[in-house]
């Protein structure tokens, strides 16, 4: 043998700070990706998404919110009833729901949309309306959805309402409901 | 070990039953507890070669709901989930542990070293990957199944999908660590514990792939753990690495990914070609063709490997200048991987060929792997990826390279040094029928993907529409066919395990090495003394 353990250990040493640094270095990529990119001027990564709140604002519409809710023991209501807002511009809103119960509930929040049609230029980047929600007994929750609209909303649009209904589950948990093959679809992405 | 050993090299004879140099501890515990390097080598290629069954059989569910349009056997999910522990199981758990087992069973043999450096690491490297393994089949029977978003794990899907995902998650960080550790190790052995009068420019090429690799995997896995821990915390932990919502960006994911998918390509890859320029020379009794232009390029295509990861991400959006970058530094890569190719084609000219079925392999993987890598430049285009991106021409590309390049060459390796681990000859009329099934079926199964994918079938969807039906047919009849042909390895394997013709200690007359100097099977305990290294040893004798 050429070299002493000693040796062995100094390299593995070494190596391993190698390690360490990639590692480090994957959670450096995203400000190294933004700094490249201003520094070369290839690429705008502050450049607005078509969704992302800017400058450059759209026409005026008025949003106006709604909560109801079908044979849960949930209170669901709308923080906010109504918006003035631009096409293009990032809105957040929230909902307060309350589990009136003293169970826990599963519950599913199905959107619909006035006029029907503008459904496809609501454009949402979050919602809660994606995934099932538990309710604890008595919880009380304040539940977000990001959504912008889109800046090719028909022009005679000029108030768009956006309704949520909280369905309860059947077979989630603590569910009263009865269980109706087929229709306990999970996280229908609306 | 190492430390007793220079005392040890002084009273040989009284030192062996007080180090602890028998053999294994007897039954199963010696196995668990084993630090030597042919154990832990043949622990890993028995996993590896598991995996690939099982694998393999996850392939054949793909294939057989591909025999026909329309859904037939599996639904989309389960089919999803099968194209997704197919690949991460072929990837971790078959390819990588079978040249890892190489590297274990021969680097301290071609060396003249008496073992690994870190020999009780290099247990716990092993012991490592089949709770991984477990972890990643155990994932099909959760709530939700395993993980379905392929074995890329791109985000949104992956931040969206049940427990099985999870599983995933850490069956990568395990293997990670693992693959890790084994690097490590190996640089050092290299580096450190090679025989006197054996300089690094004249080192078997095996073990400049392996030094090459082992650099890639300590540089690239970490960013793998990196990336798996983003979507980890993306789940469960409220951060938003990959979330729009939250100010992400999924497409981040990809870069990071890829930051490690690309070198993981030639980790896989270069290994592959150390085995080949082993394997050529020796049956075509010639020394290696060009050997410090080999190690150049291993050298090179692993430092290109790192800047070339945004060419599987051409439909991405990035910008102009980005995808001409990309498509120019991809096709760079072809140079050194070309001089490869020529240097074993003409380490051939004008030698004395015998066919035997290492010899057909390494024929096998030259050819295949040239097409392959030829598809690869096609794909490298960034106005023909575009069109080609996610079509079944990728499949039949990365399975030339993966399946005919790395597996074909990992066969390659274990006939040519089958009779120095078990003294037996193999029966080498069952391993040409192995080579001839395999590279027949090979070619039947992946050939008229290309067609399929040109044509514009998608990848990973387990339906299309029926003017694929044909090439379809075609090419389940090969996989089938390529399948139940490996199971003749195994044959090959069991039967030299249990005799055969007796291996003299080098078998191969034109093979050149160390570990041909060692009687056959190899004693438990080799090179506790250095050797003297004579010229015909090493691979650059000339």
């Amino acid at each position: 043998m050429t070299a002493l353990p000693a040796n062995n250990y100094r390299l593995a040493g070494g190596l391993s700070l190698v390690v360490l640094a990639s590692f480090v270095f994957a959670y450096l990529q995203p400000p190294l990706y933004r700094a490249f990119c201003e520094w070369t001027g290839i690429y705008d990564v502050q450049k607005a998404d078509e969704f992302r709140a800017s400058s450059v604002v759209g026409r005026p519409v008025t949003m106006e919110f709604d909560a109801n809710t079908h044979g849960t023991g949930l209170r669901f209501t709308a923080l906010q009833t109504s918006l003035a807002t631009h096409t293009g511009e990032l809105i957040q809103v929230n909902f307060r729901v309350e589990n009136l119960t003293n169970h826990p509930v599963t519950g599913q929040a199905i959107p619909s949309y006035g006029p029907k049609h503008v459904g496809n230029f609501v454009k949402k980047l979050d919602c809660f309306c994606f995934r099932q929600q538990v309710f604890a007994p008595g919880e009380v929750r304040v539940l977000p959805v990001v959504f912008a609209l889109d800046r090719t909303l028909p022009d005679d649009v000029g108030t768009v309402t956006l309704s949520y209904t909280f369905f309860e589950v059947p077979g989630g948990v603590g569910s009263t409901a009865p269980v109706v093959n087929g229709s306990a679809t999970s996280g229908s992405g609306i | 070990m190492q430390a007793s050993h220079d005392a040890h090299a002084a009273h040989h004879d009284h030192a062996h039953d007080d180090h602890g140099h028998h053999g294994r501890a007897p039954g199963l515990m010696g196995w668990f507890t084993t630090t030597n390097h042919k154990d832990i080598g043949t622990m890993y290629l028995w996993f590896s070669f598991i995996m690939f069954l099982v694998g393999g059989a996850m392939s054949l569910v793909i294939r057989g709901e591909l025999f026909a349009p329309g859904l037939q056997y599996v639904s989309p999910e389960f089919y999803n989930q099968m194209l997704t522990l197919h690949a991460l199981i072929m990837v971790f758990g078959a390819i990588m542990p079978a040249f890892v087992g190489f590297a274990n069973w021969m680097i301290p043999m071609m060396i003249g070293a008496p073992d690994m450096a870190f020999a009780r690491m290099n247990n716990w490297s092993f012991w490592l990957l089949p709770p991984a393994g477990t972890l990643l089949v155990a994932s099909l029977f959760v709530p939700g199944g395993a993980a379905g978003t392929g074995w890329t794990l791109y985000p949104p899907l992956a931040v969206q999908m049940g427990m099985g995902m999870d599983m995933a998650i850490f069956a990568v960080h395990i293997l990670g660590m693992s693959s890790i550790m084994g690097s490590i190790n190996i640089i050092t052995t290299i580096l450190n514990m090679r025989a006197p009068g054996m300089p690094l420019m004249r080192m078997p090429m095996f073990c400049w792939t392996w030094l090459v690799t082992a650099f890639l995997l300590i540089a690239s896995m970490p960013i793998l753990a990196g990336a798996v821990t983003m979507l980890l915390t993306d789940r469960h932990f409220g951060t938003s690495f990959f979330n729009a919502a939250g100010g992400g960006d999924p497409v981040l994911f990809q870069h990071i990914f890829w930051f490690f998918g690309h070198p993981e390509v030639y980790i896989i890859a270069l290994p592959a070609f150390g085995v080949v320029s082993h394997v050529i020379p020796a049956f075509s009794r010639k020394h290696l063709f060009g050997y410090t232009s080999m190690v150049y390029a291993i050298a090179a295509i692993g430092l290109i490997s790192f800047f070339v990861w945004a060419h599987h991400m051409y439909v991405t959006g990035i910008p102009l200048t980005g995808q001409l970058y990309f498509m120019y530094a991809t096709l760079l890569i072809a140079v050194p991987t070309g001089v490869k190719v020529f240097n074993w084609v003409t380490t051939m000219w004008r030698g004395e060929l015998t066919f035997e079925t290492p010899m057909l392999f390494a024929l096998g993987f030259l050819f295949l792997f040239t097409v392959g890598g030829l598809t690869g430049l096609v794909l490298a285009i960034t106005a023909v990826d575009i069109q080609l991106q996610d079509t079944y021409y990728v499949v039949a590309h990365f399975h030339y390279v993966m399946v005919a390049g790395a597996l074909f060459s990992a066969y390659a390796g274990a006939y040519y040094w089958l009779p120095k681990w078990t003294g037996f000859m193999y029966d080498e009329a069952l391993g040409k029928l192995h080579f001839w099934t395999s590279i027949v079926f090979f070619n039947v199964a992946f050939f008229p993907q290309h067609f399929l994918g040109l044509a514009g079938m998608p990848r990973r969807i387990p339906d299309y529409a029926t003017q694929f039906a044909d090439f379809n047919v075609i090419s389940s009849i090969g996989a089938f066919g390529f399948g139940f042909s490996q199971l003749i390895f195994l044959w090959v394997v069991l039967k030299n395990i249990k005799g055969g013709e007796t291996a003299p200690a080098k078998p191969w007359d034109g093979a050149t090495g160390l570990e041909w100097t060692l009687p056959s099977p190899a004693p438990y305990h080799t090179f506790e003394d250095a050797p003297v290294i004579k010229d015909e040893h090493l691979a650059a004798a000339h």
